[in-house]
């Protein structure tokens, strides 16, 4: 049995956050506030930002200007156990099994030495990455290494590996974007599941807008406001809709789809 | 007919095909060899494979008259010891300085520019230096290889550290991990396989720097002893000890090769 809420609820505020690189401008007066418990998912064309966004919530990235905070506090500057991950790729660790892919989450926290766990410490924690295998429904591929599962296989052990930690938030980089349409339903489903009992607060970047009006709370559309053709970069992006999912009509939808030249889902455009 | 880029041979005519021009070799030098020894039986240059085989025999178990030993595997242990001291202090240098330049910026930024300058100079312009230094004993020699190989391994390590996926060690931290953990779990185990590979690449270097420093000074050794023996032009010995050489240096790859399928079945199907 997966345990239910997460230890702490984590809130995200980002007070007139600009994020440049010499001159060229990202994201200008971005303020936002996610409370702990949303999902919300992003959308928007490529450099627009999103992908900073979520590397600054990440730790990877800090703002130039403005306030970013979690709960209340600056968001740490490196990368930490209470702010998972799943990227697109690369998210599993290669030369590992599944098992241990999920298991060395645990020994890193608690071997700071040898960075391995015996006796009844592994055996504790064996069971623990067990549980977390099977509430992905990875149990029977425990002994597989990445490169013998498929690639929704593969994002369920990133997954699994993510949610060892128990994070406060738990942040999606585009991580169905190279899955077949039936594959990515599944991963839908059981996202949602550990989201809605593991009380998690979840930032997923999407390209599919299809995706970011199902899944989730609230949706958010990174855009440039305005936009000078002599100079692409003078200008940052905003959010520039907020939205909360489920009450959106077909006449919104084709407009954020006009604004951001998107594809409607992923599904339809291969198809098409 | 098909193009030539599309006809592949069977498997019986690939293994014919690759043994062909060995046996050719082999034909030629014996004709050469028959017709050289028809007008003086005395020619040392060319022996006969009879010749050759009686002296490789003769070196290996008959005790040498003047020391009491059996030269051949007197010269092969002292050479492949050498070799293998060598070749082991270049790896341990090779992975731990390649690590700690690859990982961590302030060692990157320390250790690159020295690592760079030092691979440019040619190892036997510095032998001299080596044998004033250490002089003429066992540790010249070893510093020779060490000197010769281990820069480049070292800045194979150090590439392979740097071509990790970015996102692999943000995830370690997602986790927990602090950079020794990283090191010890995630670095070390993918890297040592292709640390396996780099050093197959760097055996060749190896073999020369070896024959080279006993072929100046030494009193034992496959090189000294070639090279003790080309005043006489002794080639039924010369050409045995090559082959023999060739044969060490085949098996040594063969070892490498096996420790990596054994020891990392991942390794092979990472790319999959």
């Amino acid at each position: 049995m997966v345990r239910g809420a997460s230890k702490l609820m984590a809130t995200v505020t980002l007070k007139n956050v600009w994020k440049t690189y010499g001159r060229d401008i990202v994201l200008e007066r971005v303020n936002l506030h996610v409370k702990s418990g949303e999902f919300v998912t992003i959308v928007g064309a490529s450099g627009c930002g999103k992908t900073t966004f979520l590397r600054m919530l990440l730790g990877e990235e800090t703002p130039s200007r403005g306030e970013l905070l979690m709960d209340g506090a600056p968001m740490p500057g490196e990368p930490g156990p209470d702010r998972g991950v799943v990227f697109q790729k690369y998210s599993v660790f290669p030369h590992l099994n599944a098992l241990n892919n999920v298991l060395v989450a645990e020994e890193f926290g608690r071997a700071r030495l040898t960075g391995h766990l015996f006796g009844g410490a592994r055996r504790t924690a064996r069971a623990k990455a067990m549980e977390m295998l099977e509430a992905v429904g990875l149990e029977h591929a425990v002994k597989k290494y990445p490169h013998e599962l498929s690639g929704g296989m593969q994002q369920r052990l990133a997954i699994a590996q993510a949610l060892m930690k128990d994070p406060k938030i738990l942040l999606l980089d585009e991580p169905f974007g190279a899955l077949d349409p039936g594959i990515r339903k599944d991963m839908h489903a059981l996202i949602l599941d550990l989201w809605k009992r593991r009380g998690l607060t979840i930032f997923m970047v999407t390209h599919d807008l299809k995706e970011g009006f199902y899944l989730g709370t609230r949706l958010l559309v990174f855009d440039k406001v305005r936009h000078d053709p002599q100079a692409p970069n003078a200008y940052g992006a905003n959010i520039t809709y907020d939205i909360p999912v489920g009450r959106t009509e077909p006449e919104l939808l084709a407009e954020i789809r006009d604004h951001t030249g998107l594809p409607l889902s992923a599904e339809a455009d291969s198809h098409g | 007919m098909k193009r030539f880029i599309n006809q592949h041979p069977p498997r019986a005519v690939g293994y014919f095909l690759g043994l062909l021009p060995f046996v050719l070799l082999l034909l030629a030098y014996v004709a050469a060899s028959a017709a050289r020894l028809a007008e003086n039986p005395n020619d040392p240059l060319l022996p006969s494979l009879g010749t050759m085989l009686d002296t490789f025999w003769r070196l290996a178990t008959e005790p040498s008259r003047r020391t009491g030993e059996l030269v051949l595997w007197v010269d092969t242990a002292a050479s492949l010891t050498r070799l293998g001291l060598g070749v082991g202090i270049s790896m341990a240098m090779g992975l731990v300085v390649g690590i700690l330049a690859g990982l961590i910026p302030y060692a990157g930024r320390t250790l690159s520019p020295l690592i760079t300058a030092v691979a440019m100079i040619p190892p036997l312009a510095v032998l001299p230096i080596l044998f004033i230094t250490f002089g003429i004993g066992e540790l010249a020699k070893v510093v020779l290889i060490v000197f010769g190989i281990a820069p480049f391994i070292l800045r194979d390590v150090q590439q392979r550290v740097s071509e990790l996926p970015a996102e692999q060690l943000i995830k370690a931290q997602t986790l927990g991990a602090s950079s020794w953990l990283i090191i010890l779990r995630v670095v070390l185990p993918q890297v040592f396989p292709r640390l396996l590979d780099a050093t197959r690449l760097a055996l060749g270097a190896a073999w020369l720097f070896l024959i080279a420093s006993e072929a100046i000074a030494s009193t034992e050794g496959l090189g000294y002893r070639i090279f003790l023996v080309r005043r006489f032009m002794d080639m039924a010995t010369i050409l045995p000890y090559v082959v023999w050489i060739t044969v060490l240096a085949f098996l040594a790859d063969l070892l490498l090769r096996m420790v990596n399928r054994l020891l990392f079945p991942w390794y092979g199907g990472r790319r999959s």
